[in-house]
């Protein structure tokens, strides 16, 4: 098998400019306060991901995870390290997906088509599929402004979806979505992942993780802290050593009750 | 000093360990919280597929620069057609703005200049002329100040998809192409009614001034894009330069007042040459209106002797410009993100 995505030793820092005019400089300057902040939010992550692998990325907020997703996608480069990946990607990074709001459903479904790689005659082959898919009916040609965040999600999802790639990354752009839309995103994922895509998934959700991927990988204030079998990365993330009884078991039986229901 | 270690790594691990025990509590609630939001769907049956790609491992973010936008054409029309239905949304008179302005400004140049100030003595063809000049001038300003606005404008396509991003400064002169062809279109009708007739010369002119108008005007609409993202200033800026550019190219007075100063002030003289768009200016002229004079003894001064050979050392530095300003865009791109 090849590789899909091979990350080494990536690191991405990013620099928080508290003042921007010259005011607030001087202001800040007088009182001593810091005029720009530094961070890593991904230190030092190396992994290699096989083609056809789903792999899990699981973490608390603000862990770094968009962060690595825009990484792996494109949207960003590293400051320390490479990224390679290979065949076409595709995927949704946070909610909303580089929609003009002035334009039409129609519109945006084009132009997002074509950034994510479709070809002209590759698109006007799959619109029907994509418009039915993404069920949106009478708004296709209606500005995107005046969609539910449901619908923008949806049509967003559908887009990404239908693209014939290699990777897909799913952020939790579904989060926003009702229960029987994302119900069909997630068998259209299993799908996809049958058919041998590479999958990036990030969920909170454990039963999902657990029903999605092959593999877990758990970053903790950007670092990657674990990397194996999905059940031990779960329960890596609730580890407490404390308790004599076994909460992580529990905690994840409720998730999958919970989910279930 | 075992001992001062020794508590030393205690500490730590005490330190790790509280650490580890807050992160699994916030992770054991924050999975408790979503454990609902996604549903369990089980994998078909069947075997796994494997999916051969046919590719190499590559760096996932675009690096071919203006070149690779050129090869995109589709997505590049796309992006020109967004840009035209954001500029005139909600806009009654829509693309006729971008001709009343010209309009207007024409007619006021005409006036003042030509009838109050009176440079159109001993300028034939003194519309004419002027007229060449504004439709390429409208075309540089417009390319220049489009495009730096361009990264900032579409920001929420540079933060979310991967497209090469030199696309928008790109797509941005592209619009105002979209512009100032009708313009063209106009002038070369008129040119036709007064008289125009080929010549090798003219011909060549024009294309020097043209190839210089896009590349001088993509070299500073990418520069500024790129810096426009770390400091919104440079918008102010190129709006304050564009308020004076057209009187420092010659268009509503004569070459031939230029070429006076620079008898007694020949680094002025220098200094106002320079300037890629007053080249430019002139090569357009020469192309369009220098044929329509049928008194060709008049043309004498109204050009440097010396304008192709200038010419062409103006593409040089132009082309020369755009390599830079392509070096520096690419540089500063991967700030783009946390700037905007």
């Amino acid at each position: 098998m090849a590789e899909s995505i091979v990350l080494d030793h990536v690191t991405k820092d990013f620099t928080l400019h508290y003042h921007r005019t010259m005011k607030q400089i001087a202001v800040a300057t007088a009182r001593g306060l810091p005029l720009k902040e530094e961070f890593q939010a991904v230190n030092d992550v190396s992994f290699i991901v096989e083609q056809g692998e789903a792999v899990g990325l699981m973490g608390l907020n603000g862990s770094g995870k968009s962060t690595l997703l825009k990484l792996i996608n494109g949207v960003m480069r590293p400051d320390h390290g490479t990224v390679r990946t290979r065949g076409r990607i595709a995927g949704l990074i946070a909610t909303g997906a580089g929609f003009q709001p002035q334009m039409t459903g129609r519109d945006n479904l084009f132009l997002n088509g074509a950034i994510l790689g479709m070809t002209e005659a590759e698109l006007s082959k799959k619109f029907d599929e994509i418009v039915e898919f993404a069920d949106i009916g009478k708004f296709l040609d209606t500005p995107v402004s005046h969609y539910s965040s449901g619908m923008f999600a949806r049509l967003g999802f559908s887009i990404a979806i239908h693209v014939d790639a290699d990777i897909f990354l799913a952020d939790e752009v579904l989060a926003v979505g009702d229960r029987p839309f994302k119900k069909k995103c997630l068998a259209k994922m299993q799908e996809i992942r049958q058919q041998g895509t590479t999958i990036f998934y990030v969920s909170h959700a454990a039963a999902s993780v657990r029903a999605m991927c092959d593999r877990v990988l758990v970053l903790e204030a950007g670092r990657l802290n674990f990397d194996g079998p999905v059940d031990d990365g779960i329960r890596y993330l609730q580890y407490d050593d404390d308790d004599g009884d076994d909460p992580t078991l529990e905690g994840v039986m409720d998730a999958e009750l919970g989910a279930d229901i | 000093m075992r001992a001062a270690d020794k508590a030393a790594s205690n500490q730590k691990d005490v330190d790790e360990r509280t650490r580890r025990k807050n992160a699994a509590k916030q992770a054991r609630d924050l999975m408790e919280r979503k454990s609902d939001s996604m549903p369990v769907v089980a994998s078909p049956d069947g075997p796994r597929q494997i999916r051969v790609v046919d590719a190499e491992l590559v760096d996932p973010s675009p690096t071919g620069g203006i070149v690779e936008v050129l090869q995109q054409g589709y997505l590049l029309r796309l992006i020109v057609g967004r840009q035209l239905a954001q500029q005139y949304a909600a806009s009654v008179l829509g693309l006729l703005w971008s001709y009343i302005q010209p309009a207007m400004r024409f007619a006021v140049y005409f006036f003042v200049f030509g009838v109050i100030l009176k440079t159109h003595q001993g300028v034939p063809n003194f519309a004419l002329r002027l007229f060449t000049a504004m439709v390429f001038v409208h075309y540089f300003t417009e390319t220049w100040n489009g495009g730096t606005r361009s990264i900032w404008q579409n920001s929420n396509l540079v933060l979310k998809m991967r497209v090469p991003r030199e696309i928008f400064p790109v797509a941005a002169m592209l619009v105002s192409v979209y512009h100032t062809g009708p313009q063209v279109l106009l002038l070369i009708v008129c040119c036709v009614i007064v008289g125009w007739h080929f010549s090798l010369g003219a011909i060549g002119a024009g294309l020097i001034g043209i190839a210089i108008l896009v590349t001088f005007s993509m070299a500073m609409a990418l520069f500024f894009s790129a810096l426009n993202v770390l400091y919104r200033d440079f918008q102010n800026i190129v709006q304050t330069i564009m308020q004076f550019i057209h009187f420092l190219v010659p268009m509503m007075y004569s070459y031939s007042v230029v070429a006076e100063l620079g008898k007694s002030h020949p680094l002025l003289y220098q200094g106002y040459m320079a300037n890629p768009l007053a080249e430019a200016v002139l090569l357009m002229q020469k192309l369009f209106w220098a044929p329509t004079v049928s008194d060709q003894s008049l043309l004498k001064p109204m050009f440097p002797s010396d304008l192709i050979s200038r010419g062409l050392i103006t593409l040089g530095v132009c082309v020369v410009l755009l390599y830079l300003s392509q070096k520096f865009f690419s540089r500063l791109e991967s700030k783009f993100p946390e700037n905007l």
